[in-house]
């Protein structure tokens, strides 16, 4: 399982920045202002890129995380539970 | 913890104003033709901008930031003043969308209004879920945990029957034109949202805190700083991450599918009639929501994992062929090319012409005309002409030039296709309690009490408001992109789910709720 997670942590490492070239590629191909649609209008470019700058962001740590093998461990998280009795 | 005696209560009046906040959310969605002709009407850009807004900011930008700011108070003044708080701002924002006279009556002041106060409702929504699953996770017996929460899942789709089924039956009992005029039948869903959230104030004022974080604060351990220690903290992070990514990415896009772009498209690709695109939904969705709690019982018994990814990959691979069924089932291509044909078999029910005129040689010009059909397969649908010319001047033969681009939609089903319409969106909505019922379980698991109300809000708002809420957008991004296959815009839905389930294989820990000694 260990080199499937590095495998797959690396792969998020690469899409990270392959979704952003897409949604910036996207708004620059789509935008027009005669169009019609919501995908001709700035705004909602402006907006989905804005709040998925961040999350691209994320998945590219998240796969940094999962490469280096910092989640080797969670599928023992049963201790979690104790976050859920009185303290 | 609490004993499973009076855990019913605790239940009901969390999920009731879930409920309703969701059932305020929503009707702004549904009623948004009416809306936009109300308050943003064509041909101003001003108008139009703001009309993107209202759509675009409310789910992806305002639910987040919802999501932070109320689970921070929630983690540090506590979650029942914090979800009682949401409510009133929904409910207030909702009730006086319906109170806003229209553009024509002030002006741009209208959809400056109703986009604050859908700003307000997006602020509102990104606080409440989590404060009401934190809450009940926080009453319930370890064993029960993903049953009783599963409850609180119940209601996003219970708002979503509730705001169909109230809409049908005001526009059922009143006309067209009373039910979109300027103080018309559009406005009472928005009224009903007052007495509902009032009902729900006066019955969350008489609960209590959370035992758990009462104990905890008597102990002064609450979080000074939740944002920064769920953010900032890197064993909490990870765990943010892995929520987002392994669970809540896949389960938004396939809550939505499953609703919202289902009925979407049977309306608008499908072109089924308006009322029956919603009872086929309706019945589905009331057929489908108990396995809600089937589902989040079952989460408490072999785990939530399981059951959440089993409900993603379902959807991938289910989707094509059941909007592929709905395709073919409503295929009209043969009555289009057949239809003015002499001997074609389709019978004209119903013919309205809503505006002649003659002219000085003697030809009748049809502006507008409505035309129903019964198809040889008892399928009915609407054909609607403009500028159809018409010659009825015998000594110069009878001939008809019909408008070359009519418009086929309004099509009703016969009782058997309504029947398995309904059985492949109950399939779907299948496929959402299972990757929704257990979600609430899991993330409560995942997070320490002090920081749990921030720390499970913001990813499975990013999750459902962002992830989800895009399908139609890159649907439609997709579809104009390869033009040649209807369906292109599925790709999204069933990409999303698929690589969420494979990181949640990898990474995630399946939990099986057990008493652990404290």
């Amino acid at each position: 399982m260990k080199p499937l997670k590095k495998l797959m942590g690396l792969i998020l490492i690469i899409l990270s920045p392959v979704i952003l070239y897409f949604l910036i590629n996207g708004a620059l191909v789509n935008i027009d202002v005669n169009g019609k649609r919501d995908i001709n209008k700035p705004i909602p470019w402006i907006i989905i890129i804005t709040i998925f700058t961040p999350i691209s962001v994320g998945l590219g740590i998240f796969g940094y995380y999962a490469f280096k093998g910092e989640y080797d461990d969670v599928n023992d998280y049963a201790e979690n539970d104790h976050h859920l009795q009185m303290p | 913890m609490e004993s499973n005696k009076g855990i019913g209560k605790i239940i009901f009046t969390s999920s009731l104003g879930t409920l309703i906040e969701w059932y305020d959310f929503y009707i702004f969605g549904m009623l948004a033709k009416t809306i936009s002709i109300q308050f943003f009407p064509e041909g101003n850009e001003a108008t139009a901008l703001l009309s993107t807004l209202a759509i675009f900011a409310a789910g992806f930008l305002v639910r987040p930031f919802g999501a932070m700011v109320f689970g921070r108070l929630g983690d540090m003044i506590g979650r029942k003043s914090t979800f009682l708080l949401t409510l009133i701002l929904m409910g207030g924002s909702t009730f006086l969308i319906g109170l806003v006279p229209s553009y024509k009556s002030i002006g741009m002041m209208a959809p400056l209004l109703v986009l604050l106060l859908r700003l307000i409702q997006g602020l509102a929504l990104g606080g409440e879920y989590g404060g009401a699953a934190t809450y009940v996770a926080e009453y319930a017996p370890a064993n029960r945990r993903g049953y009783y929460t599963s409850w609180i899942q119940t209601t996003a789709t219970l708002g979503l029957f509730v705001s169909l089924g109230v809409i049908m039956a005001v526009k059922s009992n009143l006309s067209d034109a009373q039910f979109n005029a300027e103080w018309g039948g559009w406005r009472y869903p928005f009224w009903v949202s007052i007495i509902l959230v009032a009902v729900s104030i006066y019955i969350r004022l008489k609960m209590e805190e959370s035992p758990l974080f009462t104990a905890l604060k008597k102990e002064g351990k609450t979080s000074k700083h939740p944002l920064k220690e769920s953010f900032g903290n890197k064993s909490n992070f990870k765990m943010v991450l892995l929520a987002l990514f392994g669970a809540v990415m896949g389960q938004g896009v396939i809550w939505y599918t499953g609703q919202f772009y289902a009925q979407s498209f049977l309306e608008n690709t499908a072109k089924l009639d308006f009322m029956q695109s919603r009872e086929i939904l309706l019945w589905a969705i009331a057929l489908g929501t108990p396995f809600f709690l089937v589902f989040g019982a079952l989460s408490d018994r072999i785990g939530r994992k399981w059951i959440m990814i089993g409900g993603m990959l379902l959807g991938a691979i289910c989707y094509r062929p059941i909007f592929t069924a709905f395709l073919h089932d409503t295929d009209i291509n043969s009555f289009v090319v057949d239809v003015h044909k002499p001997g074609a078999p389709y019978e004209l029910i119903q013919a309205n012409i809503t505006h002649a005129d003659t002219n000085a040689v003697n030809h009748t010009i049809i502006t507008n005309s409505k035309s129903t059909w019964k198809l040889p397969n008892n399928m009915q649908l609407s054909e609607s002409r403009a500028d159809t010319l018409y010659n009825y001047n015998m000594l110069a033969g009878a001939y008809l030039h019909a408008d070359q681009h009519p418009v086929f939609n309004g099509i009703i089903l016969p009782n058997a296709k309504k029947w398995k319409f309904i059985f492949l969106v109950w399939m779907m909505i299948v496929f959402v309690t299972m990757a929704y019922g257990p979600i609430a379980a899991f993330l409560v698991e995942l997070f320490p009490t002090k920081i749990r109300y921030t720390s499970m809000s913001l990813p499975y708002h990013i999750g459902n408001g962002v992830f989800g809420g895009l399908v139609p957008f890159i649907a439609t991004l997709l579809s104009v992109t390869f033009t040649t296959d209807p369906l292109v815009g599925l790709w999204y839905p069933i990409g999303i789910a698929s690589l969420s389930a494979i990181i949640g294989i990898l990474f995630l820990p399946n939990k099986i709720a057990q008493n652990i000694k404290a």
